[in-house]
């Protein structure tokens, strides 16, 4: 089986800091890996290396594109890799003020990526935008209202629409939860695990949540200062780290 | 008139104009940057065009202005003014009779033929501007043709009005790869935009950029399948030579509602009434 995303000995250098070290991984179709790791382990430089909105100092990200097969997006021109990062891949940014057009109102927000690859009749994208915010369970009747009247909580499923509404097969998650209360992360974590589900969806998922992962991953790698320290079936891990770090991350979990 | 070079600026400053307007010219719609200079008016005023129109002057030009088609308004009369004295040139009111056209907002209704030249005002060429503020951006959006953008403000304006409620500075895309702005003319100007026998060319100031549209370019305004591009303009006929197909202002003639419409280009205006045409309001 092609993996789906072929990771092979990335690393970046800040200068003299090492973000991330010689990270090697496969990410076969259907699949949900999880990072995790403390503040500053390299996650989202990792992440951020894959996506494309970083350049790797060495390694390669090898991409199993619909067209041409196994494809190096990093070696790939910047169209290509554009038009990769609006059609097949989907970022899903902690912050989403950082993923979304404050200025633009939520249907607008969903509909970018469809106008983007060539999309040119209104009826359909609205359609179109109307459907995915109903299955991100946003009421329809706000479709015209901008994402600054949202909720902390609304405007991160309104990015996750906006994400998804092309059929990406591969979606880079940056802590989706982060700064969301626990009720509301609940209900996005439930909501992220039909998608995946249902869409068949391939993701990469940073986050310092434990629970996230849990909930969503089917594999964990856990980073520490730069380095995969440990990686495996997430149960696995999770129920019997073997490296101190993860004993530790686990171990500082709180228990209700 | 020793105390300036023609034209007002110098000869240097021309060249460097000049190989901006041609570098514009040879890739129509891109924006090429150039070195602005200080013009004695205010910014928004038209610095990007007179300096343009400066540049591509020469002593046997006949050379006239309009401000929102009109001859006679303030930044009309002053840019005239400004090329009698520095430059000499002839100037005129007549469309017909010009070979360069130096225009603010409006494209003249009267066919331009080949060998005129229509200079236009921009206040900000970047039609990407309000929706992505970074320049480097912009750039790169139109390096690799990424207008999806442009659309989304489309789509807000029919989501919001009901229709395409853009009016004016309506962007168009140029011979299938750069998408531009006119600059403010209205969207009732846009069609005439393509396929135009004369050189258009776009100054902006401020903004230090240049752009240009050689003669018979392929001009589309931008729509959506379902809500195409339409051209519009007020329903009236003109109060004062009757013509039911230019374009028209609104204006307010006392404080009880009393309104007229005329037409924006007095020289078609006037054109018309020395034909005999009249409209309901003229006296």
């Amino acid at each position: 089986m092609t993996p789906l995303l072929s990771v092979q000995s990335i690393t970046k250098r800040y200068g003299p800091h090492v973000g991330c070290a010689d990270v090697t991984f496969d990410l076969f179709p259907g699949e949900v890996i999880g990072i995790v790791g403390e503040s500053g382990s390299g996650k989202s430089t990792l992440l951020n290396c894959m996506a494309g909105h970083l350049v790797p100092d060495t390694g390669k990200v090898v991409f199993d594109t619909r067209t041409d097969g196994p494809r190096d997006t990093i070696a790939m021109s910047e169209p290509e890799r554009r038009m990769l990062s609006r059609t097949d891949w989907a970022f899903v940014h902690q912050h989403a003020r950082d993923g979304l057009r404050m200025g633009v109102s939520a249907g607008g927000n969903v509909g970018e990526r469809l106008m983007a690859v060539g999309e040119r009749h209104y009826g359909d994208i609205r359609n179109k935008a109307t459907d995915w915010l109903a299955r991100v369970e946003i009421d329809e009747t706000r479709i015209d209202d901008r994402p600054t009247t949202f909720s902390g909580g609304m405007q991160q499923r309104l990015q996750i629409a906006r994400n998804l509404v092309t059929g990406p097969r591969l979606v880079f998650m940056d802590e989706p939860t982060g700064g969301l209360d626990v009720s509301v992360q609940a209900r996005l974590l439930d909501l992220l695990r039909g998608l995946v589900r249902d869409m068949g969806l391939s993701a990469i998922i940073v986050t310092h949540d434990l629970a996230v992962v849990r909930l969503l991953a089917d594999r964990l790698m856990v980073m520490k200062s730069g380095r995969v320290v440990e990686a495996g079936l997430t149960d696995q891990v999770l129920d019997d780290p073997q490296h101190a770090y993860s004993q530790l991350l686990v171990s500082s979990v709180l228990q209700v | 008139m020793n105390a300036y070079n023609f034209a007002y600026l110098d000869e240097q400053t021309k060249r460097m104009i000049r190989r901006a307007i041609l570098k514009g010219l040879a890739i129509p719609g891109y924006q090429v940057p150039f070195a602005s200079r200080e013009m004695p008016m205010p910014y928004g005023w038209g610095t990007g065009g007179v300096q343009v129109s400066a540049a591509i002057l020469t002593p046997e030009d006949s050379f006239k202005v309009i401000d929102q088609g009109a001859d006679d308004t303030t930044n009309a009369v002053s840019i005239r003014t400004f090329f009698e004295r520095t430059a000499g040139v002839e100037t005129t009111t007549k469309t017909s009779e010009a070979s360069v056209i130096q225009t603010r907002h409006r494209i003249p209704e009267d066919p331009l033929i080949e060998g005129q030249i229509l200079v236009y005002q921009v206040p900000i060429p970047e039609p990407l501007r309000f929706l992505e503020p970074r320049e480097s951006e912009t750039r790169k959006m139109h390096s690799l043709e990424e207008y999806g953008l442009m659309h989304v403000k489309l789509y807000e304006d029919i989501s919001r009005h009901g229709h395409i409620a853009t009016a004016y500075a309506y962007p168009v895309k140029v011979e299938g790869q750069y998408v531009m702005d006119p600059s403010p003319i209205p969207k009732f100007d846009n069609p005439k935009l393509g396929d135009m026998a004369a050189i258009q060319l776009f100054g902006a100031g401020r903004e230090q950029r240049i752009y240009a549209l050689p003669p018979y370019t392929n001009v589309v305004s931008l729509d959506f399948e379902d809500h195409p591009f339409e051209a519009s303009k007020a329903d009236h006929p003109c109060g004062l030579c009757g013509a039911i197909d230019s374009y028209l202002d609104e204006v307010i003639i006392d404080d009880a509602g009393g309104r007229m419409f005329v037409c924006s280009d007095t020289d078609y205006c006037e054109n018309r009434q020395a034909a005999g045409h009249k409209g309901k309001d003229a006296a």
